[in-house]
């Protein structure tokens, strides 16, 4: 049976909906925002769930959408970072117009599956495609946080280097911890002198910059349904075992 | 129409079994394959939501949100293990 | 992550206005109507064409599609897709209505009525199933398919229908939820005795009348 965990607790605490504040919007990049919300009742959680967030106009017309947690279990603030989707109905509000003070419906946190725990131990290897970052951040934060020895490398996809979400902070964990690497590929446009890869993620990157399977390592890899599929189809055929490989797809244009 | 998985319908599959569903492991109805809930492909831009066998891609679960309650379908699953 | 859940359709919209939190300035991807009235109960105005399916998009090859009319009927004719291409088609447009509780007016397709298809046999039911690739199904009555309210499209705008949209051919019926207006149709079967399809046997509404807003059984 592939990758049944034993099951975490809790499992059987009821899910409402709470309401929840805006305490703060960070801009993240040109498109995204990190969403610092001040959660009442929150019962703490694990790095790479998500909560659902639930919106209801004036009308009583309601729209709900799934974010990850960006914020690790140690913070004191659970945080979210959104990405504004081109034809979207959601992320727009959230990244443009919910202020500090305004509230909103939100249930979790959710999903006991493509969650890590420091002691699950690595090493780990991440894989991200775009917002797909955002549980990972999560792992490596918790990581960072819990003083985790465990060797961790990221391995992130975006179409150019502003759209690379935490960007600077991805940049000054690997710099301060010699057990952490950070890899980016930027599939579309590079910065002139870029050094990093040029080209969608393939086997070939995936056997550079991640550790042998012989290492078995914890990977996890989020992002669109079609960049999972071929980052671990690509990984399994480098000989990671399946069962070590946990996946998170989001649609093309959630919204 | 791409799938996402069974992590998108980790919040309304707690909705229907009080509890944390993703990781539990799950056998197709059709194929025998198993997997974790998670591992399925879910339609979740449907009327319902729809998980599919990864493997055969035959209907495991139908979800459909009622006006008052859910209405769930299982056939397609042969065994789950919480 | 950012997964699109469906929205709260267990409650009317006033109760979810009562009962929810109301977010300051959120109004969604909906316009208002010029007019009101042509809007069925619960309904939204939406722009763009939203896509919902209940699995993987089908790709028949058209040499190997065909479409049947089977079950209560004499003959049981079937079309390859260069005959179904031959028969007289029209262009038509019509509001139409999802379920999810999104409308789209002056929408424009070409297609087969069904009556064409249906011309010339003897049918001994007054049940219909639309059976199509990948699955679906969905009954309807043979009321609610003749007498000019249904067609086969095999056209959207002035596009041969996509494979999103259930190209090459979708059963239309604009009078109802979209639901009920099978994408990948591949044929219909009459039936003596009416069997619920794929979302019927859920719970939703058997007619699916957006004016009577017959969402679900027992509305």
């Amino acid at each position: 049976m592939s990758n049944a965990t034993a099951a975490t607790e809790p499992l059987h605490t009821p899910l409402a909906w709470q309401a929840v504040e805006l305490v703060e919007k960070l801009p993240a990049t040109a498109r995204a925002a990190t969403l610092v919300l001040r959660a009442p009742a929150w019962p703490g959680h694990r790095a790479g769930q998500h909560v659902d967030i639930r919106l209801t106009a004036e009308d009583g017309y309601q729209a709900e959408r799934s974010y990850s947690i960006a914020s690790t279990p140690e913070d004191a603030a659970l945080s979210l970072t959104v990405e504004r989707l081109p034809d979207g109905e959601v992320s727009p509000y959230l990244v443009d117009e919910l202020r500090p003070g305004d509230l909103i419906e939100l249930r979790g946190p959710i999903g006991g599956w493509f969650t890590w725990s420091s002691e699950e131990g690595g090493p780990l290897l991440l894989v991200a495609g775009g917002s797909g970052l955002v549980p990972l951040m999560a792992m490596l934060r918790h990581r960072a946080a819990t003083d985790s020895r465990a060797p961790a490398r990221v391995l992130v996809s975006a179409s150019a280097i502003d759209d690379v979400l935490y960007r600077e902070e991805l940049d000054a964990l690997a710099a301060a911890d010699d057990a952490v690497e950070a890899h980016i590929a930027l599939t579309r446009r590079q910065p002139p002198g870029w050094t990093g890869f040029a080209r969608r993620v393939d086997a070939p990157m995936l056997a550079e910059v991640g550790f042998a399977p012989d290492a078995r390592p914890r990977v996890f890899v989020c992002g669109p349904t079609g960049f999972v599929e071929s980052a671990s189809s690509a990984l399994v055929g480098l000989g990671h075992d399946p069962s070590l490989i946990k996946t998170e797809r989001f649609g093309p244009t959630g919204a | 129409m791409v799938h996402v998985d069974g992590n998108a319908a980790a919040g309304i599959l707690r909705e229907v079994f009080a509890a944390e569903m993703t990781a539990a492991a799950c056998v197709c109805g059709h194929c025998g394959a198993g997997f974790a809930l998670a591992e399925t492909h879910a339609y979740v831009r449907a009327p319902g939501v729809v998980l599919r066998c990864p493997d055969c891609s035959g209907v495991l679960l139908r979800i459909l949100r009622l006006r008052e309650g859910l209405s769930v379908e299982m056939r397609g699953v042969a065994r789950i293990e919480i | 992550m950012g997964v699109d859940n469906r929205p709260c359709r267990d409650c009317t919209a006033r109760d979810n206005a009562r009962m929810a939190l109301i977010s300051r300035g959120f109004t969604g991807r909906r316009r208002p109507p010029e007019e009101r009235d042509r809007l069925p109960p619960g309904q939204y105005l939406v722009d763009g064409f939203p896509v919902l399916s209940a699995g993987p998009t089908p790709h028949t090859p058209l040499e190997r599609w065909t479409f049947q009319v089977r079950g209560a009927v004499q003959p049981t004719p079937t079309w390859t897709w260069e005959e179904f291409r031959e028969l007289p088609s029209e262009r038509i447009t019509r509001d139409i209505h999802c379920v999810t509780k999104w409308s789209k007016f002056d929408t424009t397709w070409e297609g087969v009525p069904v009556d064409r298809l249906l011309d010339g046999l003897a049918l001994d039911g007054r049940f219909v199933l639309a059976f199509c690739d990948g699955g679906y199904t969905t009954n309807l009555s043979l009321d609610d398919v003749t007498g000019g309210k249904a067609w086969i499209a095999l056209a959207y705008g002035d596009a041969a229908l996509e494979p999103e949209h259930g190209g090459p051919a979708r059963l239309l019926v604009p009078h109802l939820y979209f639901w009920k207006s099978a994408k990948w149709v591949r044929g219909l079967e009459i039936r003596r005795e009416d069997r619920p399809g794929f979302w019927e046997e859920l719970g939703y509404h058997n007619r699916g009348d957006p004016w009577r807003e017959q969402r679900y059984s027992g509305d």
